[in-house]
């Protein structure tokens, strides 16, 4: 039962990955369309990165000086600066645990 | 012109940094369905079948809550439909291939993969085998995955809890987006999709993870007919 709702589970996110780089061809997308398009990482995102930080575990708001806000403006500065994936996401966790295990314990 | 081996491999590169997040994430994901007391073979097969993240987590969450299978299959393809937004940028990229080759491909477009390769294609946009960039971040995150979810299930979640491991995944998605602080265009779109995703957090689905990007999308060509 549970293996036949993870089988159409795993199709549809298949078509969802398929249907446009299969279906679609350079001339169905004017050049409209395709300035918009270059907006795609910016548009998207931030719908994991929000909620990531500023909802807990059980789907309320943090409060406002919840560790997570510092730990993620301290990963936006770092990664402004350093371009670095590695020390903008190290930077963000351990100024994170710098928070709830030293300042906050 | 870079060789076919080059380019996987400088996808390999691109993409591995991200698995500082990525492992502990699939090492709590696989660890959080066998808790949650789902047969462990079920908890691994959704890496294979779904290979999706955050949507299997919620599947099971979904189902051990007592919603029916219809909901928890909803969700997972309401959650991943953001792909439809990639394929349609990487879709320039790809077109050359054939119909085999996009199938196959199409599998392996998960959204740190999309983010490097697409920034790797818009500055290398004369190569001839573009498309072995994606498979290098395809494959790469498509290994971390399976290894990681399996040892979540098989040795329960070794990670401790009170890291907050799961805060890894914003700080990711962080990475990949600051770049593009420097333009004042993409700052407003990304608060546009920020705010959305909050105000709508609680649409039935999850679907605020599809509404606000349309919303931030909409407003990204309201923008791009201001530039002109």
């Amino acid at each position: 039962m549970t293996l036949t709702a993870i089988i159409f589970a795993g199709i549809l996110t298949y078509l969802t990955r398929m249907t446009m780089i299969a279906l679609i061809s350079r001339d169905m997308l004017g050049d409209k369309i395709k300035a918009v398009l270059e907006y795609v990482p910016s548009a998207v995102f931030p719908a994991i990165i929000f909620p990531g930080i500023f909802i807990n575990d059980f789907g309320t708001f943090i409060e406002m000086n919840d560790p997570k806000i510092f730990g993620a403006l301290v990963a936006v500065i770092v990664g402004y600066f350093s371009k670095n994936i590695i020390a903008t996401i190290s930077a963000g966790l351990v100024s994170y645990w710098f928070l709830i295990f030293v300042v906050f314990s | 012109m870079l060789s076919k081996k080059q380019l996987f491999t400088r996808g390999m590169l691109d993409i591995s940094p991200h698995m500082l997040s990525v492992i502990p994430f699939g090492i709590i994901c696989g660890a959080i369905g066998v808790e949650l007391g789902f047969d462990p073979y079920l908890v691994y097969a959704m890496s294979f079948i779904i290979f999706g993240g955050a949507s299997q987590i919620v599947f099971l969450q979904v189902l051990s809550g007592g919603a029916t299978s219809l909901v928890a299959v909803a969700s997972v393809g309401i959650i991943n439909s953001r792909h439809l937004l990639y394929g349609a940028v990487l879709s320039e990229y790809l077109e050359r291939l054939s119909f085999i080759k996009k199938l196959f491909i199409s599998y392996l477009v998960v959204d740190q993969g999309f983010a490097e390769s697409n920034r790797f294609f818009r500055k290398n946009r004369n190569q001839e085998f573009l498309h072995y960039h994606l498979i290098g971040t395809g494959c790469t995150m498509w290994v971390c995955w399976q290894i990681a979810t399996l040892s979540g299930i098989v040795l329960g979640s070794f990670v401790p809890e009170e890291l907050g491991l799961k805060f890894a995944i914003p700080l990711t998605f962080i990475a990949i987006v600051v770049q593009d602080l420097k333009k004042i265009d993409h700052v407003i779109v990304m608060i546009t999709c920020g705010l959305s995703s909050l105000l709508f957090f609680d649409a039935p689905f999850k679907s605020y993870i599809i509404i606000s990007p349309l919303i931030a999308l909409f407003v990204a060509a309201l923008l791009s007919r201001l530039k002109k």
